[in-house]
């Protein structure tokens, strides 16, 4: 019989007196058990196992940067249970070969559960549905849907979309991304982007979009869901349309909730990403939107990038930055320091919601006997210098390179089967 | 000195030091037969245009020569950037290959800071010669020497730019050294070719250029861009032409002293009235000839050894 795993006096959401805590058979169980292998807590904050609905792990088409073996290593360092994996690789996960190819992967190396996204048009073109359906009931169980990188601009197109994907019990992920207000897009319009004279991406190219697939889904009443919302706007947009009953769903990323466009001063494009980084006050605001649950969770947006794609002139960069291992450490730092969010909050917006925005039924449970044992264990009191060589992905250029940041993954535990303990991946 | 980057976060006692440089090397060059001097001989000089450039290039080419450095032209296109090289890897082979100085001219925004970065522990400089929309340094010194030449001092006088500010690179330069070297800066355009956050600049906007011209002592005209025509930012030129050009008329509503200055190439007929090109109040053509002067003296700063006077 395998082994069962006891968690000794750890503090599930951080709260109370330490608990010992029995895990059999991948399950939360009662009572204890001598023969169990012991991880010692030391007062650790337990939470339900990470789940992130934004990963780009770039395999199949660009396994220099990552593969799905080192991003599900990175999502098991960073306290992930689930990673959702983006649609915009080559070949497009728009069909069931590929989103079927992705699960089985992430299943053989079996770090953390791989859910692939699904392509809403053929080529992330914009222009014509891939097969919602054949994914959906492929063996890769596809119910998150997005073109990713890619915004679905067309209105026709998104009606069509959010209405299929009712049938499908689906939710449409979208890039709010308006093309003809982004021609060239460099960063964000503002006074730095002005000064350095780096092409505007405007607020409005985003809030725009978010407006106009609101009043889509609510009109065909069906589950959008917004990806990396940057902008004041964008928060007060999706308060309007939660107000009236839209079945709208908003993630941020850790980027957007500390990073600003002062980064750009330098012209270093490991600070370049789509959406861009924003102001200290859309800062402030979404920090605000995602205490009081206006955005429901955080979404790393994880997007390794060659260094050739880094290391060269602003405007040649590919946008995006690495996300999974420094997720924790940026919310802590934003979200638990400055009293916006208790553990109970972090809990909220790194698992449950992102779990029940993708559906997933296994991820995102209570710390409670009978439930699924995905797990975390974070040690609150930890700081770490970032160093991104020393990350699990295989790019290692980061904006928060040499950042000291807050709390600490102790260990990640998938259906009761530990997958890293004290920064490294357990064998 | 090490680099030129941009004018922004040049001070004013650099920004004077430069152009009173080049007065004496202007004055050093006067009459002179062959005009050479010895100063930078030994230093080598090159200068990397990824985008055509005639009267730049030409520029900072023969302010080289005239110091005696030796002066190599590489551009993009016969070069291995068309190989598909990139800019850093480009950058260090001319660096290794022994260059003092690289000029660069780019499309992208940041280029010549970035290539600053790489070659930060090499001795050799680096000097913008335009980067995207941001800046462009040396146009700017030239025009403040030229600004010079005909107002005195610039302190208190009043400067209108007038064009696309949105994207052009001498506007920005031109904002932050004339306003470094205490000239009161209006910028003239419509909305649609204004940045965002210009209200922060230390700068009065209009959209109205016959109102501003009676108090300028100089009016700088920018070229406005082909694309731009077609890319919505104006109806039509003809509709530009007669909103923002400076005609005859307009030419009038300037006081006497005020002097006319364009960055070239010019659009005759467009942002600048032939007559107006060709009268006695345009600078145009002492532009360029400072513009030698100018980056003669930018390279002496950056190259020459302390001992060294110009």
């Amino acid at each position: 019989m395998k082994k069962s795993l006891l968690l000794k006096g750890v503090r599930p959401y951080g709260e109370g007196e330490p608990i010992d805590l029995l895990i059999r058979d991948g399950v939360i169980a009662e009572g204890t058990d001598p023969e169990a292998e012991v991880i010692e807590g030391n007062g650790a904050v337990l939470l339900p196992g990470f789940v992130d609905l934004h990963t780009h792990l770039r395999e199949p088409g660009r396994e220099d940067t990552e593969t799905i073996e080192t991003g599900s290593k990175a999502a098991a360092l960073g306290g992930y249970t689930a990673v959702f994996a983006m649609a915009n690789t080559d070949p497009v996960a728009d069909n069931a070969v590929i989103v079927e190819h992705v699960a089985r992967r992430g299943q053989e190396v079996g770090l953390v559960d791989v859910h692939p996204v699904g392509a809403v048009t053929v080529g992330l073109k914009g222009e014509k549905l891939a097969e919602l359906g054949t994914m959906a009931n492929s063996k890769a169980n596809v119910r998150v849907f997005s073109d990713d990188g890619h915004c679905v601009h067309d209105p026709l197109i998104m009606r069509r979309a959010l209405e299929y994907s009712k049938a499908l019990n689906a939710v449409i992920a979208q890039h709010a991304e308006e093309p003809r207000l982004t021609v060239g897009a460099q960063a964000h319009e503002g006074e730095n982007a002005s000064r350095l004279g780096l092409q505007g991406w405007p607020a409005a190219a985003e809030e725009s979009i978010v407006a106009r697939d609101c009043i889509l889904a609510k009109q065909v009443d069906a589950r959008l869901h917004v990806c990396h919302v940057s902008t004041t706007g964008t928060a007060d947009v999706l308060k309007w349309a939660k107000a009236r009953g839209t079945k709208v769903s908003a993630e941020v990323t850790p980027h957007h909730l500390i990073l600003t466009d002062d980064r750009l001063s330098t012209y270093d494009p490991v600070n370049k990403v789509n959406p861009p980084l924003r102001t200290q006050s859309d800062v402030d605001a979404l920090r605000q939107a995602l205490a009081d649950g206006t955005i429901d969770c955080v979404a790393t947006d994880h997007a390794p990038h060659a260094i050739q794609d880094k290391d060269c002139e602003w405007s040649a960069a590919r946008p995006g930055m690495l996300g999974l291992q420094t997720a924790l450490g940026i919310v802590v730092e934003t979200m638990v320091r400055t009293g916006l969010l208790d553990w109970r909050g972090v809990a909220r917006v790194m698992s449950e919601k992102p779990a029940e925005i993708a559906g997933l039924t296994d991820q995102g449970r209570p710390i409670a006997v009978g439930e699924p044992a995905n797990l975390v264990l974070v040690d609150p009191d930890a700081s770490w210098t970032v160093n991104g060589a020393q990350l699990a992905s295989i790019a290692g250029n980061t904006p928060f390179e040499g950042m000291e940041l807050p709390a600490a993954v102790t260990a990640t535990i998938l259906r009761g089967r530990v997958t890293a303990l004290a920064g490294r991946i357990a064998e | 000195m090490k680099h030129l980057l941009s004018t922004d976060g040049l001070d004013r006692d650099q920004a004077i030091a430069i152009l009173d440089t080049a007065d004496r090397l202007k004055q050093a060059l006067l009459g002179r037969e062959v005009r050479k001097l010895p100063t930078l001989r030994g230093r080598t000089v090159i200068t990397m245009f990824y985008e055509n450039s005639t009267r730049t290039r030409v520029s900072f080419e023969i302010a080289g020569k005239w110091m005696s450095a030796d002066v190599i032209n590489v551009s993009s296109s016969g070069s291995s950037v068309s190989k598909g090289e990139s800019l850093r890897d480009t950058a260090l082979t001319l660096q290794a290959a022994g260059a003092d100085c690289v000029i660069v001219r780019h499309p992208a925004s940041g280029a010549a800071h970035r290539l600053a970065g790489w070659l930060k522990h090499t001795s050799t400089s680096v000097v913008n010669a335009g980067d995207g929309m941001h800046e462009h340094p040396t146009q700017a010194l030239l025009d403040a020497a030229t600004l010079r030449d005909r107002l005195g001092s610039l302190d208190g006088r009043r400067v209108a730019i007038v064009g696309d500010v949105l994207h052009s690179r001498v506007a920005r330069s031109n904002v932050h050294l004339l306003t470094t070297l205490g000239a009161e800066v209006t910028l003239v355009a419509p909305p649609t070719l204004l940045p965002t956050g210009v209200e922060k600049w230390p700068v009065t906007v209009s959209h109205e250029i016959d109102s501003e011209l009676a108090s300028q002592d100089a009016v700088m005209l920018l070229r406005v861009q082909a694309e731009r025509m077609t890319g919505g930012f104006f109806p039509s030129s003809r509709e530009y032409s007669i909103a923002y050009g400076l005609n005859e008329r307009r030419l009038k509503l300037l006081p006497e002293h005020a002097v006319v200055l364009h960055p070239g190439p010019m659009l005759r007929g467009m942002e600048i009235a032939s007559v107006v090109a060709d009268s006695p109040q345009a600078a145009i053509t002492e532009q360029v000839r400072n513009g030698v002067h100018v980056r003669m003296a930018v390279l002496y700063h950056l190259l020459a050894h302390e001992e060294e006077t110009p």
